[in-house]
């Protein structure tokens, strides 16, 4: 839609894939996102119209997959709504057209730099990294936690499969603290 | 050399001979020595140097409870100071070092402190090195420095890495002796998450050390070796942490791999099951190399396969030290006579078992070779031996339990010092730890504390262990002579100490510690301290619980301060943060100056330019004559939706947005709630519900966590949600008088003055159709706009920008050219919003509106804060325009003397503005808006300037504001 071409986090053109040992470091460039906090008093209003949309509303600490739209509690009535990017660039637009004045909604897309993490042994990498029972807790726990000094939010998609949303700003400090404690620990 | 001093038995493989060097000299030893077991299997006994008389000294324990054998280990930026040889895991290729001692460990010139013991009591440097004072500093302390003390530290970078992690567990068990490893078993069994922590590399505890079965087979077979970690201490919360030396027993770690870890342990319950330390008996000359606890001599002996000496004597007051005899014995060593001070009960068949006996003294010079035995009937004898085992009791270690200030009790029956009743909640005390001393016990408590923990119903059997009891008569020291008995070897506190704190008048055991230095450093007096406050207690005749203990603290035992830092250091103190237009500057060559996290252009040089001033000059210069483009990504957005924003707003700055237009943005000021200025920055209202508020780059974090508290905890009734976007936009100020005529061919929208005048805002699109934001604001006094993408293309837009404009010759400028055009324009920053400035200082007050409430509105009307002479920002320029000025010089009225009471205020930020062609100033001048126009000085006594000035309106540069209206 225009001329101007987009750069990645990392400073480039293509998204990242990196392995260190069982580890695969996948950069995610291609998930739009945005911020949806109910308006006072206006709960109700949000959970028909998201319904209606078919944009799920997870309970505290939880993320839900859904069919376009998939979505993660982050504060009280508040929650990040992640789309594919290719569709959904205009996520903020359009979410806005689904959930009217019921909502305070912000587009987030590029306030954040996307990490896709798989091994095996994932919890012996973010057990260096960050204070997560990351073993423990259920598929589909997302949560916000301090990783290497950077407020990130953690969603555990699965025993070996985790996404990371670190500011964007630092995402070179941040791979680069995924890189070293997979590097001590494999 | 030879390991002369191994015996038969042992948990160390001898099939494998490592080789490692003590102070310059060859030794062999095994794996599983520690490396103090294996210099003791070389004979040799002599390790160290005592703290204040240089005494030597050798071990007198196995454990982390060591005062003594402290060395330093590895060398270059590896060395580690004050290691305790007991605890440190023999490698091939280890070197260690002896410290505190010159010219040699055999011959210490510094033992001359010995002679002069008097002069060296406790209290002495108090007492003596008082006059002059101004001595102190320069001459005294580092005399004493130099002859007292630990290890040095190497002044190389320490070349390995530290992890930090977090575990988490059902039940955390700290201490690997029989106590902890069946408490550790019957949770296990029960599919609990364990941690089991342990300071020795080998799991088991005392079971190593000892000769006794566990079921049917030997203790040290039963107990199984698996981590070795190292418990520090009890936080807050059911939070411990504990090290995990993962390479100190490799001369190099492997590549990538920490040397440590400091794990912070989240546990529901925990069980301390950190056994007991043995204590000795204090006597004259009781510190000489080969004087030990009984329990060490015994483990050396059955864990090491070590001798300490070919005649041994054991001194004891207790049943345990009879059992470091037997032992002994039956492993062939020559033990000369038990020295029991008890009387009555069972002679030790085969062994000179002296009842009501008492060591009175002792002899050799750099090792033990004889002691004196004052028998029951009075009579002196003295024995060669040149080892010999003291056992004075055993003290639970309560230290972790004690570390929330939980005061330990007396329990009289075994002679020490139990655990209390308010520990740390979720933490359970069992086995020796809590006063059970017996095998038996300790299996029992262990799996009754894990299943009293975790409520568990089934228990697994336990296996059959000795259950003996503990008999003891107290000894604490021995009453004979003149001579010097100590307590605490490792600060070279003697019973005389205690007796001159007792005589004046330091009885409590906390003076006592300080004035005595009694349970300070490394060791933090695990063998000494109880002995103190016991002898404190005779001589003041109180009981041993009146006297009490001093108060412990993590951590329990040394932790490296690498450990601690992780991996923050370096350039990896901190993470950084780059801008969207990082890349490109990379490419320029700019130079970048960090700003919080954040890395800025600084300025961007051109060839042919060798200073920095003719970057930022021709940055200025150039943008003032066409356009200059800036990177103000970093400044804080946040995005304020809700019915209620514009009121919301109202309160949190001082003057009002709830009237601002839809699409136009204004200049605000965020008051603390003591009326000093927070914050400044431009908020726009980008829709009737939706404003975009921007804040310094410094106070991004603490200006949205301000607002956060604001919302939620002030006014939670109110309509408006917050969430930041600082990272989400690519920002880029455009200034100049070709500003306008440069967007334009990048704007997809009529841009013009009529379409988009001054303090205009609104959202637009760019490069035909990518959404964007376009602000009218201006910092440089130019006409200017700040325009936003999404991040992701701001890399784009400014290449775009740049290729586009080209014909207007666009310069990027940095953060030195921003900072020369706000202070020529009069607006303040970091200099000027310094925490204690006021709106009427910067001379904004008429922006505080008094038409409605605000934080921070009405105390900004105190008194203080309101004096008509007060501080007032003015400009300042040289009135000889070759002069230097100096921020934070100090105002003077001319002639005036430069003193503090003559002051009437400093310079807050100074630049070479190249269109005065002369240094120019900011600054508060008490005042300062009558002084307009007159000449006064400027003083800095540091930068020895002394310089006649002439105050100006701080509006330097276009002070009609034609330019940026243009």
């Amino acid at each position: 839609m225009a001329s101007l071409i987009a750069m990645t986090a990392l400073g480039a053109r293509e998204p990242a894939i990196i392995t260190r040992g069982p580890l695969t470091i996948t950069e995610r460039f291609d998930v739009a996102l945005a911020s949806v906090a109910a308006r006072k008093g206006r709960m109700a209003d949000v959970a028909k119209a998201a319904e209606k949309a078919g944009i799920p509303l997870p309970g505290p600490a939880a993320h839900q997959q859904g069919t376009a739209y998939s979505a993660f509690w982050t504060a009280s009535e508040m929650w990040f709504v992640e789309a594919p990017f290719a569709t959904h660039e205009l996520i903020a637009d359009l979410l806005k057209s689904a959930l009217g004045d019921a909502a305070s909604i912000t587009e987030q897309t590029d306030a954040w730099v996307v990490f896709d993490l798989a091994a095996s042994d994932l919890a012996r990498v973010l057990e260096r990294l960050c204070s997560v029972d990351f073993s423990s807790v259920p598929a589909g726990y997302a949560t916000r936690t301090v990783l290497e000094h950077l407020g990130v939010y953690l969603i555990k998609h699965g025993p070996g499969a985790a996404r990371v949303y670190g500011p964007r700003s630092s995402a070179e400090s941040l791979l680069h603290a995924l890189e070293t404690a997979a590097r001590s620990v494999f | 050399m030879t390991q002369s001093h191994r015996i038969v038995g042992g948990q160390i493989d001898r099939t494998k001979t490592l080789s490692f060097t003590f102070d310059g000299l060859p030794y062999q030893g095994h794996p599983g020595d520690t490396l103090a077991s294996a210099l003791l299997a070389n004979g040799v006994r002599l390790m160290g140097r005592s703290f204040k008389y240089h005494r030597p000294r050798g071990p007198i324990s196995s454990g982390s409870e060591e005062p003594n054998a402290l060395v330093e280990l590895r060398s270059g930026g590896r060395q580690e100071p004050n290691t305790r040889a007991t605890v440190a895991e023999l490698y091939d290729g280890l070197t260690a070092n002896s410290q505190n001692r010159w010219p040699s460990l055999r011959f210490d010139a510094m033992g001359i402190n010995d002679k002069l013991s008097t002069f060296f009591a406790a209290g002495f440097y108090y007492k003596t090195f008082m006059w002059p004072k101004s001595f102190w500093e320069k001459l005294y302390e580092p005399i004493i420095r130099r002859a007292a003390g630990l290890g040095s530290v190497t002044r190389e970078e320490d070349p390995d890495d530290y992890d930090k992690g977090f575990l988490h567990c059902d039940l955390l068990v700290i201490g690997a002796g029989p106590t902890g490893l069946m408490a550790a078993l019957t949770a296990g069994r029960a599919g609990k998450r364990v941690i089991l922590t342990d300071e020795d590399f080998r799991m088991g505890g005392r079971l190593n050390a000892e000769t006794f079965a566990v079921g049917d087979a030997p203790g040290a077979d039963w107990a199984a070796a698996t981590v070795a970690e190292l418990l520090v201490g009890a936080f807050d919360h059911g939070i411990y942490s504990a090290v995990e030396r993962v390479s100190d027993h490799l001369p190099t770690p492997a590549a990538g791999k920490p040397r440590q870890i400091l794990w912070r342990l989240y546990t529901g319950k925990a069980i301390l099951a950190g056994g007991a330390t043995e204590r000795p008996i204090a006597f004259e000359n009781n510190d000489r190399p080969g004087i030990m606890i009984a329990g060490a001599l015994r483990a050396y002996a059955n864990r090491w396969g070590v001798k300490v000496g070919e005649r041994v004597a054991v001194f004891t007051n207790n049943d345990d030290g009879l059992r470091t005899a037997k032992d002994l014995q039956a492993k062939g060593v020559d033990v000369v006579a038990v020295i029991d001070s008890r009387q009555g009960g069972d002679l030790l068949p085969g062994i000179r078992h002296l009842q009501g006996a008492e060591v009175i003294d002792t002899a050799g010079k750099l090792g033990l070779t004889s002691i004196t035995i004052r028998h029951a009937n009075g009579r002196s004898e003295t024995v060669a031996v040149d080892a010999l085992g003291v056992s004075g009791g055993w003290n639970p270690n309560v230290n972790i339990h004690s570390h929330h200030r939980s005061r330990p009790v007396y329990d009289a029956s075994i002679a020490a010092f139990v655990p209390g009743q308010d520990g740390p909640p979720g933490l359970l005390v069992a086995g020796a730890a809590a006063g059970q001393m017996s095998t038996h016990d300790a299996l029992k408590t262990g799996r009754d504390a894990a299943l009293a923990a975790l409520d568990l119903g089934t228990a697994p059997d336990l296996p059959q262990a000795e259950g003996a009891p503990i008999r003891i008569t107290p000894l604490w020291h021995v009453a004979h002579g003149k001579g010097r008995a100590w307590i605490d070897q490792q600060n070279d506190v003697t019973v005389k100490d205690v007796k001159l704190a007792k005589q004046e008048n330091f009885t409590s055991v906390e003076h006592l510690k300080r004035y005595t230095t009694l349970g300070m450093a490394t060791d933090q007096g695990k063998t000494g301290n109880v002995i103190g406050l016991a002898i404190m207690a005779e001589l003041t005749g109180r009981s041993i619980p009146e006297t009490g203990t001093t108060i412990y603290r993590p951590p329990y035992t040394p932790v490296a301060l690498g450990a601690l830092a992780g991996r923050s250091r370096g350039t990896e103190f901190k993470p950084f943060r780059l801008t969207p237009s990082h890349q490109w500057a990379k490419e320029q060559g700019a130079v970048f100056v960090e700003v919080g996290n954040w890395l800025r252009t600084q300025w961007v040089p051109k060839a042919g330019e060798t200073e920095w001033r003719q970057s930022v000059d021709r940055e200025v210069l150039a943008t003032r004559k066409s356009v200059g483009i800036c990177d103000v990504t970093t400044l804080g957005k946040i995005d304020i939706q809700g019915t209620d924003a514009g009121a919301f707003l109202d309160r949190v700055y001082a003057n009002t947005f709830s009237t601002l237009a839809v699409g136009k943005c204004r200049y605000g000021l965020m008051l603390r709630e003591d009326g000093i200025v927070f914050d400044d920055g431009t908020t726009a209202r980008m829709g009737e519900n939706e404003y975009v508020m921007t804040t310094t780059t410094a106070n991004a974090v603490t200006v949205f966590r301000h607002l956060e508290f604001c919302r939620q905890c002030l006014w939670p009734e109110m309509d408006v949600q917050l969430i930041s976007t600082t990272e989400a936009w690519a920002q880029f100020s455009v200034a100049g008088p070709n500003a306008r005529n440069l967007l334009a061919k990048i704007v997809d929208q009529d841009i013009s003055d009529t379409a988009f005048p001054y303090m205009g805002a609104g959202n637009i699109t760019v490069g035909g159709g990518l959404r964007a934001r376009l602000f009218r604001i201006s910092f440089s006094g130019e006409l200017a706009y700040e325009i936003a993408v999404p991040t992701r293309y701001g890399d784009a837009l400014l290449r775009e920008m740049l290729a586009k404009g080209a014909e207007f010759d666009p310069i990027i400028y940095g953060t030195e050219a921003l900072g020369v055009m706000r202070i020529e324009k009069g607006h303040v920053a970091g200099g000027e919003l310094n925490g204690q400035s006021t709106a009427l200082n910067m001379g904004l007050g008429k922006m505080v509106s008094k038409k409605k409430d605000s934080i921070g509105m009405v105390l900004s009307q105190r008194e203080g804060l309101t004096d008509e002479n007060g501080y007032r920002l003015v400009g300042v320029k040289p009135v000889d325009l070759h002069a230097k000025l100096t921020a934070g010089s100090h105002f003077l009225e001319k002639g005036a003397a430069p003193v503090a009471a003559n002051d009437v205020g400093w310079l807050t930020s100074k630049v070479y503005s190249p269109h005065l062609g002369c240094d120019i100033a900011l600054g508060y001048l008490k005042a300062g808006d009558k002084k307009i126009g007159q000449r006064m000085r400027i003083v800095n006594l540091l930068a020895g300037l002394d310089t006649e000035v002439e105050i100006i309106s701080p509006h330097m540069f276009d002070p009609e504001g034609e330019r940026l209206r243009g």
